[in-house]
């Protein structure tokens, strides 16, 4: 399989800002790629580099083999859905659809049948008519999409496409969209700060935090194994134990992660690690209490089912662990 | 109840009506003094009413080189300010240029300035620079405050199209030209129809900094200003302000009804 995007130590300033700082990524054709971080991490630059908005400072940017350096936006092939979808509002949603059409001289009758069909694609068929001040928030979603995917991207880019959606829309579209992109077979590189949304679309997931990609790898590498403190705080709210607690469990780095749901309010069966500590304070969340554990100064937060009982605050408890969840990571 | 609650006050009604009144009543008397048999003082009521003034303006030749100057250098000066003043609110609102907020006080200055002023500074300027005084200075003083007015309506409506249309236009294949014609265009395209009337309207009765950048020409308010002093006629002058109020009245009419519908276009969708 070829590689679709190509990031060689791309990094992209603004003054003394260093919004992208020395990244580099392989995007694989036919891939659904993430890229989660919070707000000013660098994920939304490195899209607009992806699209052409935005030139890199350094670095080397390749998009299917091609240098994309110096590349306008209207000479690549990669759309993007934007975050506020950017309808054109004088414009009816058929001739936003065929816009891309239109201006590269696509005749009328047939960019007027391809965007009939590109909104049919979207479950929006016979809104054509219509002006996108008419539309709700999910169908606008769904035109913008129709508009991108019209012109036959070979990239498709889409940056927070359904952080304007409620819940349960945006589960809706979340699968929509998967199964969208399966059936296309096109390249879509996503990007956004709702790690629930990243870890159950995309095939690959790139942590970014202060321009740098913090790690790269499948969902449940990120999920499971974080690297660094930062991605088991932002993906999944794994816990951290200090050097303190990975000496007494016998774990080589200083640092090691630990998830929540890992860990259960219970003696040891045979081969599993085990800590003493206090209940410090839980929660109720529905499907699991979530208990605060206070292990010599560490806070560790156990997902325990709800149909289990939940110790009162200040009593003495056994958290036991199997050791192959103890994640040794490479800093903090 | 409630319509006794809603029914306003008689003073209120009174005082409405007397604001009304001293707005349009002596426009109402230009209109009155168009048809006065008398011709050398406006005395009240007037003592017969004619329509003979309408044929002696039609066919003095002084009223239509008047009009004439005043609609080409009004219409030159218009549509100089549309390119420029589209362009100057192009720069402005879409890019981050570097002293951004001082460029645009300096192109609204012209307007908030005196018209005595800009007129002596363009006459000075002018003779400085050895430039004869003749149509096109009108023409260039007309446009240094039609500028403004293009720009103040453009500026508006270029902040309310979002950065991320154009770029979305440009992801879908348009280049810039493209860009300006589908995109921005449509969306400024009232604005600046608003704009280039309005332009049109204060360079058409404009008459300070006429004097002093016209050479021997006079515009239609300065023939009007030189036909007052006069005492022979002078109902002449009034059947040409009524004309130019008619005339002036429709499209003025017409780009409001435009930018409204406009107004809502622009708006839907955000």
């Amino acid at each position: 399989m070829s590689t679709a995007v190509l990031f060689d130590n791309v990094s992209r300033h603004f003054g003394a800002v260093r919004a992208v700082d020395g990244v580099n990524l392989e995007i694989a054709e036919g891939e659904f790629f993430a890229m989660l971080g919070p707000s000013g991490s660098g994920k939304t630059t490195c899209l607009r580099l992806m699209a052409g908005f935005e030139q890199p400072s350094g670095g080397h940017i390749e998009i299917f083999g091609e240098t994309a350096e110096g590349v306008p936006p209207y000479r690549r092939s990669v759309n993007t859905v934007f975050q506020d979808y950017a309808l054109f509002p004088h414009l009816s949603i058929l001739d936003n659809v065929a816009y891309g059409l239109m201006v590269k001289g696509v005749g009328r009758e047939e960019r007027r049948k391809a965007a009939e069909d590109a909104l049919a694609m979207v479950k929006l068929p016979n809104y054509g008519s219509r002006r996108p001040g008419q539309l709700s928030g999910g169908q606008r979603q769904r035109v913008a999409l129709a508009r991108a995917l019209v012109n036959k991207p070979k990239v498709l880019l889409l940056d927070e496409p359904l952080g304007a959606l409620d819940l349960k829309l945006r589960e809706q579209m979340q699968e929509e969209l998967k199964s969208l992109q399966k059936s296309l077979g096109i390249t879509f590189v996503f990007v956004t700060h709702d790690q629930g949304e990243a870890l159950s679309m995309a095939d690959r997931i790139a942590v970014f935090n202060d321009g740098r990609i913090q790690q790269l790898g499948s969902p449940e590498e990120v999920y499971k194994q974080p690297k660094t403190r930062f991605v088991a705080d932002f993906v999944g709210s794994s816990n951290v134990l200090p050097a303190k607690l990975c000496q007494k469990l016998g774990v080589r780095s200083a640092y090691a992660s630990l998830r929540p749901e890992a860990i259960a309010l219970s003696a040891p069966s045979e081969g599993a690690l085990s800590l003493s500590g206090t209940v410090a304070a839980h929660s109720f969340l529905g499907a699991v209490n979530r208990v605060v554990v206070d292990v010599d100064g560490a806070r560790i937060a156990v997902a325990s089912p709800a149909a289990l009982a939940v110790p009162t605050i200040g009593s003495p408890v056994t958290i036991s662990f199997a050791a192959n969840e103890l994640h040794p990571m490479e800093d903090a | 109840m409630r319509s006794e609650r809603n029914r306003s006050p008689l003073g209120l009604k009174i005082a409405a009506a007397a604001g009304l009144a001293f707005m349009h009543v002596p426009i109402l008397l230009i209109f009155l003094y168009a048809f006065t048999t008398e011709e050398k003082s406006y005395q009240f009521p007037p003592p017969g009413l004619t329509t003979q003034w309408f044929a002696v303006a039609w066919n003095r030749p002084d009223v239509w080189a008047a009009l004439t100057l005043s609609v080409k250098v009004a219409s030159i000066a218009t549509a100089i300010a549309l390119v420029l003043g589209t362009l100057c609110a192009a720069a402005v609102s879409q890019t981050r240029l570097f002293g951004r907020e001082t460029i645009s006080l300096l192109v609204i200055l012209p307007i908030a300035l005196p018209g005595i002023i800009t007129g002596i500074a363009l006459r000075s300027a002018f003779s400085m620079a050895e430039i004869p005084f003749s149509f096109w200075t009108i023409v260039l003083g007309h446009a240094t405050f039609c500028i403004v007015v293009v720009y103040n309506n453009a500026v508006a409506r270029f902040r309310r199209i979002s950065g991320s249309l154009i770029e979305a236009s440009m992801d879908l294949g348009a280049d810039g030209f493209q860009t300006f014609r589908y995109i921005i265009l449509p969306n400024i395209g009232t604005a600046l129809l608003a704009g280039g009337m309005l332009a049109f309207a204060l360079s058409f009765d404009e008459v300070i900094v006429t004097t002093f950048t016209a050479g021997q020409q006079s515009t239609l308010p300065i023939w009007m200003l030189e036909e007052l002093i006069r005492p022979r006629q002078r109902p002449v002058t009034n059947v040409v302000a009524m004309i130019v109020v008619l005339v002036t009245f429709l499209p003025i009419l017409g780009a409001y009804y435009l930018t409204r519908d406009g107004d809502q276009i622009a708006g839907a969708g955000k």
